[in-house]
């Protein structure tokens, strides 16, 4: 009855505990890579291709080498011939180190200069002479298709065109009797615009080699340092046990820390031949134009429906925008992500999807920008293709997605894709939106609105996403299954350190990892230290992203704990003089089931079992947890947004924003609306202004904060936020993932709001970003505006 | 930020910092308010040998009204400055409508009014506002003392017709005749984005009457552009709804916009018909409260 209380009280699961972390980072005393200042540390530059497409004809350094402090000079042939020039990617592809034969896309990394200083190493990169032949440049699927398009990836063997795979999933034959049966057929074509993850802390490693151990230390902003350690065992051939892989604080990663990128090879091999510490950071341009994007994916779709609304099949055909590179880190089996998670809450009876990749003259990336693999372009093609849907059928666009909806007694569910969805509340979340939202009202108001020429709108987006791969049987990257690991040692005194596989970005997993402990033995969330990011401390585990930490690595930390407790009831068996079947817990607190006065706490067993264990036991109260989900979580979220749209300027405004977040049992909630607020933000921006496009030459036009646009406070509209709690059924403590679910399904919910304020004009689609001049071409040309801003059409 | 070497000098005298300039040679940078110049530093787009910082110097932080009416900034007034003079909105209000939508309140914390005229970007919102004024621009040099009309001052994108050994010291609203009205609208992408379109209005009016108008552009254009046509046709008559048209019309005709992936230049036309008359017409029902 008390024991609710109490765990707020110590900070356990539910409590809005402040973020511990914060402590620091609100100081200015946050300890990022580029913080670290090692003795004799030298600071490198890269010189980057100009041009999308070139072959390199020379490459002239004898300048560099001449600058004063220049202590390394790297080219591309150098590290071929240490057979570095090339390295593997995260999804079985290669990616150029430094460029030996050709430059893929502007940006590509072509050589480095190490030096005393940066100001000296950009100096000698620019005293750097490199004569490219330019050659015609590629910059979306269609050119790449072309029957006479030029080869990019002309290294590889096998390799006659631009496509990087086909891919297919779902039933075809079932699908096409589906859509044989269907009154109504809706179609809808769509371009996911390339964005940039864009975190405020841009990529950056300290390689330090010391020949005298032979140990490689690297600082490194990583989300996922163990697959590192594996890779740079496999890349430079040293011994895992010989790498130690730090990842310290970071500032945000957003899946843009996942992949190996050539600075950290090249500061790499730097500190190998040099035997001092070599520091590359990189700038904010160099971010934006060389590390992984996310998105660039063109979708077109169509659905068979009923005319009483009921959905019988989807059809996807799509094509990814993959850059020079596949360097995209996603799971093995599935080479375009969980694209196929689309449509997964709601009851279709068949579907079917093809996707090509293809290889561009672009930044490779595609990398999983807040989102568990590609399920932000599934789920914003999902809930586009709805409100289309209902247009076509004149069906409200709440009760046709109500109609479809799978309903709370039929899980478990098998999507039409093949996912088994296991839990929630759809119907409920969307009624909680719709009251909140006062949607009937909102209608009358906007009809109102309508006769004195004003444009309101309101958009709906519901979705359930798969978050936290895996379950090792079908999730693995490189062959390492996505398992994730928690060891916890509780000290002499009742005090703990847990670490993990994971790593926070400011997730605020120090906070929240010490709840879960809390909750489970009772320790106050105060008495635990968590730490993360080394290799050599932590367990191995596959990272974070794919908002997989909790439904993993926060699975693992609740096993950690509860191996803990079955040694601590032994150890009060022991003290209180019992059998350990007469012993019962309660938070904090093993007691005599027949005497409930007579009991010890966790702190007097951890103190036990250092100095007054049982004859036979092992001492000390430590263990490890490797956790492997049996399934991935499944949150479930209902969007709604509401705007006024100016007709005279295209500029539209957000009214009102109302979220309601199905994540399951909340450990912090207080971080959880954090999240919801901050993906929320995250879909405004890609709705409303954010975008990097190319010209036809290949060059980068969003390469400084100037043109690509991240929302302020200014412009950030505010937000409702409400909550269902429908636990999953096999997380140790009933949690789901939550990180990315806002920014999966909030772009839809804006972009439908304002397609629903034109909605008279009959225009089906504007891509992303809705800038005012599309949504004003729209209203007054009354077409479709498709695909990427232009770049200076009138020159 | 990497930026190419270079000296800098912090000079305490307005006659030091024009030595230091004539030492230069044309290889020499004023520094003031920074926000323009050091990013160009940082992206090494400028790389120039001295940097004379002339934060040190006194008397070029002030912002006053002369008896008669007109308004002095000095070089090292802020924009924040003007977004926090209690008198401006009454004095001048396209100014004080532009002070606040100035970038963003980082970059209004440093940079300065008569730096945004010096570096005379097209997208650059106090140019347009002090071209609709009909301002001018305090340079000093060896010689003394020169007046330069800001028409005259900025001459195409990122031009201005300093001397490298002069200094702008102050820019000049001359008082105006009669009421002050206007104001200043811009669309932009987000804060701080160079703007897609900016509108500056400024007249003067006699009861009802316009006594004389300004309307000048930002961003549609290689530089600013003083929609002189479209003001004309304002001065001697009421403001009513045709002639708030007309003229929205002819500064539409004045702009000069390129499509981009800012908008179309039609586009960029209509935003900018659309702010003449949003703000005319908000002139237009305060003259008739007012009545």
């Amino acid at each position: 009855m008390t024991q609710a209380r109490d765990e707020i009280k110590i900070g356990g699961l539910g409590a809005s505990r402040r973020r511990v972390e914060d402590n620091r980072f609100v100081r200015g005393k946050g300890r990022y890579v580029d913080d670290i200042v090692l003795p004799d540390m030298l600071h490198m530059e890269i010189l980057r291709s100009p041009l999308a497409h070139a072959r390199i004809t020379s490459i002239d350094v004898s300048k560099a080498w001449q600058v004063p402090g220049v202590r390394l000079v790297l080219t591309g042939e150098m590290m071929a011939s240490r057979n570095l020039a090339w390295m593997p990617t995260l999804s079985y592809d290669t990616q150029a180190v430094l460029a030996t034969d050709k430059v893929r896309f502007q940006g590509q990394e072509v050589a480095c200069v190490i030096a005393d200083d940066p100001y000296i190493a950009k100096d000698a990169c620019e005293a750097i002479v490199v004569e490219y032949e330019p050659l015609p440049v590629i910059v979306n699927p269609a050119q790449a298709l072309a029957e006479d398009a030029p080869l990019i990836r002309d290294d590889k063997e096998n390799q006659p065109d631009n496509v990087v795979f086909d891919w297919e999933v779902g039933d075809k034959e079932g699908t096409d009797r589906a859509f044989a049966q269907a009154d109504v057929v809706s179609t809808l074509e769509l371009h996911y615009p390339r964005s940039h993850p864009s975190p405020l802390e841009c990529c950056g490693s300290i390689a330090d080699f010391d020949r005298s151990t032979s140990k490689l230390t690297v600082y490194m902003t990583t989300q996922a340092p163990h697959i590192i350690r594996a890779a740079v065992a496999l890349v430079a051939e040293l011994p895992e046990h010989m790498i130690r892989i730090v990842s310290p604080d970071l500032g945000g990663g957003f899946g843009n820390k996942v992949p190996v990128y050539p600075g950290y090879v090249a500061s790499i091999l730097a500190s190998i031949l040099l035997e001092r510490p070599v520091k590359w950071i990189e700038d904010k341009t160099g971010n934006l134009i060389s590390t992984g994007f996310g998105r660039d994916i063109y979708l077109r779709g169509e659905m068979a429906l009923r005319n009483d609304g009921k959905i019988l099949g989807v059809r996807m055909q799509t094509e990814s925008d993959h850059g020079a590179f596949f360097s995209d880190a996603q799971p093995s089996k599935f080479k375009i992500g969980l694209l196929h998670s689309a449509f997964a809450c709601y009851d279709i009876p068949a579907a079917h999807l093809v996707n090509r990749g293809v290889y561009t003259n672009k930044a490779p990336g595609g990398v999983a920008y807040r989102c568990s693999f590609r399920v932000t372009e599934a789920m914003y093609f999902q809930e586009r293709m709805m409100q289309a849907a209902a247009d076509d059928l004149g069906m409200d666009q709440a009760e046709f997605r109500r109609r479809n909806f799978v309903r709370d007694h039929d899980f478990p569910h098998r999507t039409p894709f093949g996912f088994l969805t296991d839990s929630g509340q759809y119907g409920k979340c969307l009624d909680v939106g719709l009251e909140a939202i006062g949607y009937q009202g909102f209608l009358k108001q906007k009809e109102e609105a309508k006769q004195r020429g004003r444009l309101l709108g309101i958009g709906i987006s519901t979705m359930t996403e798969p978050l936290g791969a895996g379950n090792s049987r079908e999730y693995d990257i490189l062959g390492i299954k996505m398992f994730d690991s928690a060891e916890l040692r509780v000290h002499m005194t009742g005090k703990a350190i847990l670490r993990t596989g994971a790593k926070s970005q400011g997730q605020g997993h120090e906070t929240t990892w010490a709840q879960i402990v809390a909750h489970e033995l009772g320790i106050p969330a105060e008495d635990i230290t968590v730490e993360e990011g080394d290799t050599d401390t932590a367990p191995f585990g596959m990272g974070t992203y794919a908002s997989r930490s909790t439904p993993v690595a926060g699975a693992a930390v609740s096993m950690v704990a509860r191996k803990i407790r079955a040694k601590a009831r032994k150890l009060a068996a022991h003290l209180l003089e019992v059998s350990e079947e007469d012993i019962e817990w309660e938070l904090g607190r093993f007691y005599v089931r027949s005497a409930p006065g007579q009991g010890v706490t966790i702190q007097e067993c951890a103190a036990a079992a250092y100095s007054n264990m049982p004859d036979g036991m092992e001492p000390g109260l430590e263990n490890v947890a490797y956790y492997d989900p049996p399934n991935l979580t499944w949150p479930f979220a209902c969007y709604i947004v509401t705007v006024e749209v100016d007709p005279q300027t295209g500029v539209w405004d957000v009214l009102r924003v109302v979220a309601v977040d199905d994540c399951g049992v909340r450990i912090n909630p207080m971080i959880v609306e954090g999240q919801i607020m901050g993906g929320l933000t995250e879909a405004y921006a890609m709705a409303s202004m954010q975008f990097i496009t190319f010209d036809a030459q290949g060059n980068c036009v969003g390469s400084n904060y100037m043109d690509y646009l991240l929302p302020t406070a200014w412009e950030t509209p505010g937000y409702e936020l409400h909550e269902v709690v429908t636990p999953s059924p096999h997380h140790p403590i009933g949690a789901k993932g939550v990180g990315e679910c806002a920014t999966v399904g909030g772009p839809a919910a804006f972009v439908n709001a304002v397609m629903d304020a034109i909605r008279d004009t009959g225009v089906r689609n504007i891509d992303m970003p809705l800038l005012p001049d599309r949504v004003y071409e729209a209203l007054t040309q009354r077409h479709d505006v498709s695909g990427a801003p232009p770049v200076r059409t009138d020159d | 930020m990497y930026p190419s070497r270079f000296r800098y000098e912090s000079p305490r005298s307005i006659n030091e910092a024009i030595a230091l300039l004539q030492e230069g040679g044309g290889e020499a940078k004023v520094l003031a308010g920074g926000q323009s110049l050091v990013p160009l530093l940082k992206l090494r787009f400028a790389a120039p040998e001295l940097l004379v910082d002339i934060n040190g110097l006194p008397g070029l932080d002030h912002h006053t009204v002369d008896p008669d009416g007109t308004i002095r900034i000095g070089a090292l007034c802020r924009h924040a400055d003007l977004e926090r003079w209690a008198v401006l909105p009454a004095r001048q209000p396209t100014m004080a409508a532009a002070a606040p939508l100035v970038a963003d309140p980082i970059v209004r914390n440093r940079g300065t009014l008569v730096g945004s005229l010096c570096h005379a970007d097209p997208q650059g919102d106090w140019a347009s506002v002090v071209t609709a004024l009909g301002g001018h621009v305090v340079a000093q040099g060896a010689n003394g003392r020169r007046s330069i009309p800001v028409t005259q001052f900025v001459t195409g994108p990122f031009q201005n017709t300093l001397g490298y050994d002069e200094i702008a010291v102050e820019a000049v609203i001359p008082a105006p005749k009669g009421q002050a009205a206007g104001g200043y609208l811009k669309l932009e992408r987000r804060v701080g984005d160079f703007a897609t379109a900016g509108v500056a209005v400024a007249v003067e009016l006699s009861g009802a009457v316009v006594t004389r108008a300004g309307i000048a552009l930002t961003g549609v254009g290689g530089s600013t552009i003083d929609a002189g046509d479209a003001a004309q046709s304002l001065a001697g008559g009421q403001l009513t709804g045709d002639s708030i048209d007309n003229a929205a019309d002819l500064a539409a005709r004045a702009a000069q916009p390129r499509t981009d992936h800012r908008g179309s230049a039609e586009y960029k036309r209509q935003i900018v018909r659309t702010f003449v008359v949003r703000i005319l017409t908000g002139v237009k029902e305060s003259t008739e409260r007012a009545a």
